[in-house]
């Protein structure tokens, strides 16, 4: 590992969300207007110490997974990486630009399929010409067909993801993290986006998972990070082992393992192309 | 780091609140400090503004992205509408038409103009572009947020597409505005050209605004409650709807009102294209007393002959109008610095929401 090249480093990484409109008041115009004229700061505000003191590397070529339950700190750990929320203290390093994908987040949602795919690559900088020629490989990789004339508002949550992970992985990015955005797609996009991250890793890019789906984590990544309460619980190549803790943390058992080896026994979604 | 204003993110472990101690969560990290060895290989904090230079630079090369963009969003505006792109004229021309309606047809208030309905539409369709820039990149970053999260572009681009949008839509408002002047009795003359470039400075001065406009939108909610008041307010102090010589205030005043940048663009786009307003211009001709105080006070009667309206070509100018194009440079250049340099400020902030 020490010969490997760094492209990620979270050095005590703290983030702090401030929340308008939170609970309080009534919120009416006269608790608002007496709030004002008594001087007090706003009640509405509040903050969310979302991620508390973490520190990791990550090197060229890992597919690092990020589990945890929901609201541990993972998906602002991500915005963070992408360079998307500014940190409270402590710092993110990259070496490059790194591309979030989200699953709530339609590129444009009131323009058609066929727009989104240009002004994405277009926005990732490429010319005019390289996204004439990516256009037809993003379509097909996508899947969508002739939906591609639609709004993206129209389409279904699944083909919504599948459009944006094609065009967020036609570009060779250094950095991809994706955030659940591949939970909604069909057995075989699966297949197929699995096939791209394992590409993106060989092109020599690094790619953050986050999903709950821990099989799905444990094909993709060779490096695992476990967040509790906006911090790292343990983090390590040792994948299928920390899932395991996970699994029995949050009061379950791992299935399908090896009573030797511990590993996984089989599977459903096939590890490569 | 606790305080009663503070929450922590949630979720605890099962086997209880304790969290690993430190070094088992730290067990890969290099022996040097983190930040060193980052440093060491070359690594940059991802939250971090980029220079200047390096930004326009990035900016100019996704220009076709803001063409791009631009244009996709001035479709989407009117796909749901039956008439689709047709609102793209329909909308200046209803404008024009309930100007038409009021002032030409039901008050037929004279304010010593000649040829008021085509100083009026002048007036409104340049201002509309100015309004219309600012009010709509208040609010683009929030509207834009999932691209903005998604994917990394130099977030100016966002404003400056808007703002094409804009100018999109003034260019076809500058056609219907051409068939209302020449129906009003304009001649098409060499002066017309002057549109040109009172077009690009007054767009410039939009791009300057907008992106300051933009920062304040993302982050102040209050703002974008308050930003028609203010466009209101502009819009009676800009001579839109009369001539700001003939308000009742101390000269000094009307001087401030007659540079404020979005007069000056009105008022050198009418004198490009108007020439009635060209040769009836206070100053335009040599000063002469009598002749003023007759403009003065017949030429604002109701149906006063458009040769006394003309007369107020007689009186004093406040400011000179020779300097106008000056000022029309100097708002542009000045907004757009200002501008640019408030929002590249905050570029690692956009994301945040």
């Amino acid at each position: 590992m020490a010969a490997a090249e760094p492209m990620v480093v979270v050095d005590d990484l703290h983030v702090v969300y401030r929340v308008f409109g939170a609970g309080g008041d009534r919120g009416t115009a006269a608790t608002a207007l007496l709030r004002i004229l008594g001087r007090k700061t706003r009640g509405s505000i509040r903050e969310v110490h979302a991620i508390r003191g973490v520190s990791f590397v990550a090197y060229r070529g890992d597919a690092v997974g990020v589990i945890g339950r929901n609201g541990s700190g993972k998906t602002t750990l991500l915005r963070a990486i992408a360079g998307l929320l500014p940190p409270e203290q402590g710092n993110v390093y990259t070496d490059g630009d790194a591309a979030l994908l989200g699953v709530n987040a339609a590129l444009l949602d009131d323009l058609t399929g066929e727009r989104n795919v240009v002004l994405g690559c277009l926005a990732m900088g490429m010319t005019k010409k390289e996204t004439k020629e990516k256009y037809p490989s993003i379509v097909d990789f996508s899947g969508i067909g002739e939906f591609v004339d639609l709004p993206m508002k129209h389409y279904s949550t699944g083909m919504g993801s599948r459009l944006r992970f094609a065009i967020a992985a036609s570009k060779s990015q250094d950095i991809l993290l994706v955030d659940e955005a591949l939970a909604t797609g069909d057995a075989e996009f699966r297949v197929k986006s699995h096939a791209r991250i394992e590409e993106l890793r060989q092109e020599a890019g690094t790619v953050f998972l986050v999903a709950h789906n821990l099989e799905e984590v444990e094909l993709t990544c060779n490096r695992v990070i476990w967040m509790e309460r906006g911090q790292i619980v343990t983090q390590g190549e040792d994948v299928t082992g920390i899932i395991d803790r996970y699994i029995e943390a949050s009061g379950g058992t791992p299935v399908d393992r090896d009573p030797v080896t511990g590993r996984r026994v089989h599977s459903r979604v096939p590890a490569k192309t | 780091m606790s305080n009663d204003r503070r929450l922590s993110a949630p979720g605890q472990l099962a086997a209880g609140d304790d969290l690993p101690s430190a070094g088992t969560a730290t067990a890969e990290l290099p022996d040097e400090p983190l930040a060193e060895f980052a440093v060491q290989h070359g690594l940059r904090p991802s939250a971090e503004r980029p220079p200047v230079g390096l930004y326009i630079r990035s900016l100019w090369q996704r220009r076709h992205f803001i063409m791009a963009f631009a244009t996709a969003r001035n479709i989407a505006m009117y796909t749901e509408a039956r008439l689709g792109q047709l609102w793209q004229v329909l909308t200046p021309l209803l404008n024009a038409g309930v100007y038409f309606l009021i002032f030409g047809l039901l008050l037929h208030i004279n304010r010593g103009i000649p040829n008021y309905l085509g100083f009026l539409v002048t007036g409104v369709f340049v201002f509309n572009f100015t309004q219309r820039a600012f009010i709509s990149t208040s609010t683009v970053i929030t509207e834009s947020l999932p691209l903005i999260r998604a994917l990394r572009f130099p977030r100016a681009a966002l404003p400056l597409a808007y703002v094409m949008i804009e100018l999109q839509q003034m260019l076809l408002s500058m056609v219907v505005l051409a068939v209302i002047l020449l129906i009003t009795g304009e001649p098409i003359t060499w002066y017309w050209l002057l549109a040109i470039p009172v077009l690009l400075m007054q767009t410039v001065f939009n791009i300057g605004c907008g992106l300051a406009t933009a920062r304040l939108g993302s982050t102040v909610n209050d703002f974008s409650q308050l930003l028609p008041f203010l466009m209101r307010t502009w819009l009676y102090v800009s001579g839109v709807l009369f001539q700001i010589s003939t308000l009742d205030i101390a000269r000094k005043y009307v001087a401030i009102l007659q540079i404020n940048p979005a007069a000056i663009y009105i008022t050198l786009m009418r004198e490009s294209l108007l020439e009635t307003q060209r040769e009836s211009q206070p100053g335009a001709k040599p000063y002469n007393a009598q002749l003023c105080h007759v403009w003065a006070t017949l030429g604002h009667r109701a149906g006063a002959s458009q040769q006394l309206q003309m007369d107020s070509a007689y009186c004093h100018a406040v400011t000179n109008p020779a300097h106008y194009w000056y000022y029309g440079i100097a708002w542009a250049v000045l907004a757009l610095v200002v501008g640019f340099y408030f929002f590249w400020r905050a570029e690692a902030q956009y994301g945040r929401g």
